[in-house]
């Protein structure tokens, strides 16, 4: 059996989560096996439904007072108890940053190897593609070891229903105390309602091209006429242009949008990577070579100061 | 306080990085090398904590001998020893990695008489990206460990009992964890802008005495066979014009996708 973990926010399912699914059923099929999933700190039967759409026969959910919220120690040591108890063969989780926490959290309780980001899995022989350097280099692998824990590399497959199933529900008992309690989301913050980057349907993102933290001012404006976001380079919170968090890249966010306009961003390998998973890129630089200007779709080989208003004069002019 | 950052000497990230023609490792000739990205911010985080609450910030590294630069880095921008467990083989998997930067962590704890108050690692090495490694030591040593944090507190100086308020980033906010101490945490680039190292640190680190720890465990379950390189992602650019005037085209293909 192979067994998904489904990430989960205080019971809103991840897309991770519906990634991992479509990643696990692809494996389960190769490794001739069920596909289940662990439900951790929620039985909710909107997520159980959900999960059985995505081809999971058996649902495993586990409700411990001590698993009310997202924790680290806790969500990892309930599923080191889900794999000693229910043996499957691998278990898998989408490489988002719970979905890696979890499985290395559970791995060093198992103190079984883990192998994250795989894009391809080879069950006969468990050998596996990862990613190393965020996508930018790939690494075969082979795994030795008694229960393959994986996961897939976030946005490596997109996510699609199918294997469509009425999950059965199997509730699992975890043995929790509160020495679990002691890495529990104690607070949280949202700074911003609606869009964010990751999510984004439209990603705004600026290079050192923009000149300044004043230039963002243009696309911010863009941005929020189609209900997008503003990105950025890392040489531009280098540069403390922008804060960290809008930065587009292997040590940033990973974007996934319908479009991606990139103004005035070079595209060297770290930011691009964590780029790449946009449907459509829409470049905008003076440099008709820059890489950016090569890996897109769409190019517009010219000055972003005088592009970008023109691009949002347009827009409001069309919706009157 | 007592801190303790684990880092990884890698190429530079934003180079464009071949793989040796036996795939067994990345092709190092042309490439400069440089402390892990995340990692670099948990040493600027170390320091700022004892500037402000008084403490020692060691550093430890397990690489090649040459890891002894980003040592002495880390001394330029204010640390104040380096530790170095030298191995010469390339690719060690995670596992194999984790149970020696535990011993070391042992070895000098137990020469300290007490345990660091805090240890940083960084979220995910920036070539390998195992994910695992903070993860596994922390759990040998049996202290709590959150990841992806760019926010650090700590209650009363630091030392001793007492807590450390960890912030992690969310899709738009952040979450707050609040660990005891003695405790670990994954940090990430965002922590905060690193300094540049100043003359007299430049001086400083090259008086930096690095301490050499002879350690080694067996692999783990995780072999390398090969690296290479993805498929170069080729598409065929089409040029929407070459001024404001490419405007109209642009908003044509916003339409066309139906984000307008």
């Amino acid at each position: 059996m192979l067994l998904v973990a489904l990430e989960h926010d205080r019971g809103v399912l991840a897309e991770a989560a519906r990634e991992a699914l479509t990643f696990g059923r692809a494996l389960a099929e190769k490794m001739d096996e069920d596909l289940e999933a662990a439900l951790i700190g929620s039985d909710d039967e909107e997520l159980v439904d959900e999960a059985g759409r995505y081809g999971a026969e058996v649902v495993h959910t586990c409700v411990h007072d001590v698993l009310s919220d997202y924790g680290p120690d806790a969500y990892g040591a309930t599923l080191a108890q889900m794999v000693t108890e229910l043996e499957p063969s691998a278990v898998l989780a989408c490489g988002s940053d719970r979905g890696n926490e979890v499985m290395a959290q559970a791995a060093a309780r198992l103190d079984a190897p883990f192998v994250a980001n795989c894009i391809d899995v080879t069950p006969d022989s468990w050998t596996m593609t990862r990613v190393q350097w965020g996508g930018s280099l790939l690494e075969d692998s082979s795994l030795d070891a008694d229960v393959a824990l994986l996961t897939c590399g976030l946005h490596a497959v997109a996510s699609e229903p199918g294997g469509s199933v009425d999950a059965d529900v199997e509730t699992f008992e975890a043995d929790l105390d509160d020495s679990h309690r002691v890495t529990i989301v104690k607070d949280r913050t949202v700074q911003e309602a609606g869009v964010t980057l990751p999510t984004a349907p439209v990603v705004c993102g600026g290079g050192r091209g923009v000149g300044s933290e004043e230039g963002f001012a243009q696309l911010e404006e863009l941005a929020e006429l189609l209900g997008g976001r503003v990105g950025c380079s890392r040489a531009v919170t280098n540069l403390g242009w922008r804060p960290h968090s809008d930065q587009v890249g292997q040590t940033g966010t990973r974007i996934a949008p319908e479009i991606y306009i990139a103004s005035g961003i070079s595209g060297a390998i770290q930011h691009w990577v964590g780029a790449m998973a946009s449907k459509h890129i829409l470049a905008i630089n003076t440099d008709r070579e820059a890489n950016m200007v090569v890996k897109a779709d769409w190019a517009v080989i010219a000055d972003l100061h005088e592009v970008i208003p023109a691009i949002t004069a347009e827009v409001r002019r069309r919706r009157g | 306080m007592k801190i303790l950052c684990c880092v990884k000497r890698v190429p530079a990230p934003g180079a464009k990085i071949n793989v040796t023609a036996d795939g067994s490792d990345v092709d190092a000739a042309h490439l400069g090398f440089t402390t892990s990205p995340h990692e670099e911010c948990g040493v600027e985080g170390a320091v700022q904590l004892c500037e402000a609450h008084g403490g020692e910030v060691t550093v430890l590294t397990v690489g090649p001998p040459q890891a002894a630069e980003q040592l002495r880095y880390a001394a330029s921008v204010g640390a104040d020893h380096g530790v170095l467990v030298s191995t010469d083989e390339v690719g060690w998997d995670p596992q194999r990695t984790a149970a020696v930067i535990r011993e070391a962590i042992e070895v000098l704890e137990e020469e300290n008489g007490e345990p660091f108050d805090l240890i940083l690692f960084g979220n995910e090495s920036a070539d390998s990206g195992g994910f695992q490694v903070g993860i596994r030591v922390a759990h040998g040593l049996g202290r709590p460990i959150v990841n992806g944090i760019k926010g650090i507190e700590v209650s009363g100086d630091g030392s001793g009992a007492g807590t450390v308020t960890a912030r992690r980033a969310i899709d738009g906010g952040f979450e707050v964890y609040e660990l005891p101490r003695p405790c670990a945490l994954g940090v990430k680039e965002g922590l905060n802008l690193p300094r540049y190292p100043t003359m007299k640190g430049r001086l400083r680190s090259k008086k930096l005495e690095i301490r050499s720890l002879d350690l080694d465990t067996t692999p783990g379950g995780q072999r390398r066979i090969r690296l290479h390189r993805p498929a170069e992602q080729v598409s065929e650019t089409v040029i929407l014009g070459e001024g404001p005037e490419a405007a109209a085209a642009v908003v044509d293909v916003l339409e066309e996708l139906g984000v307008l």
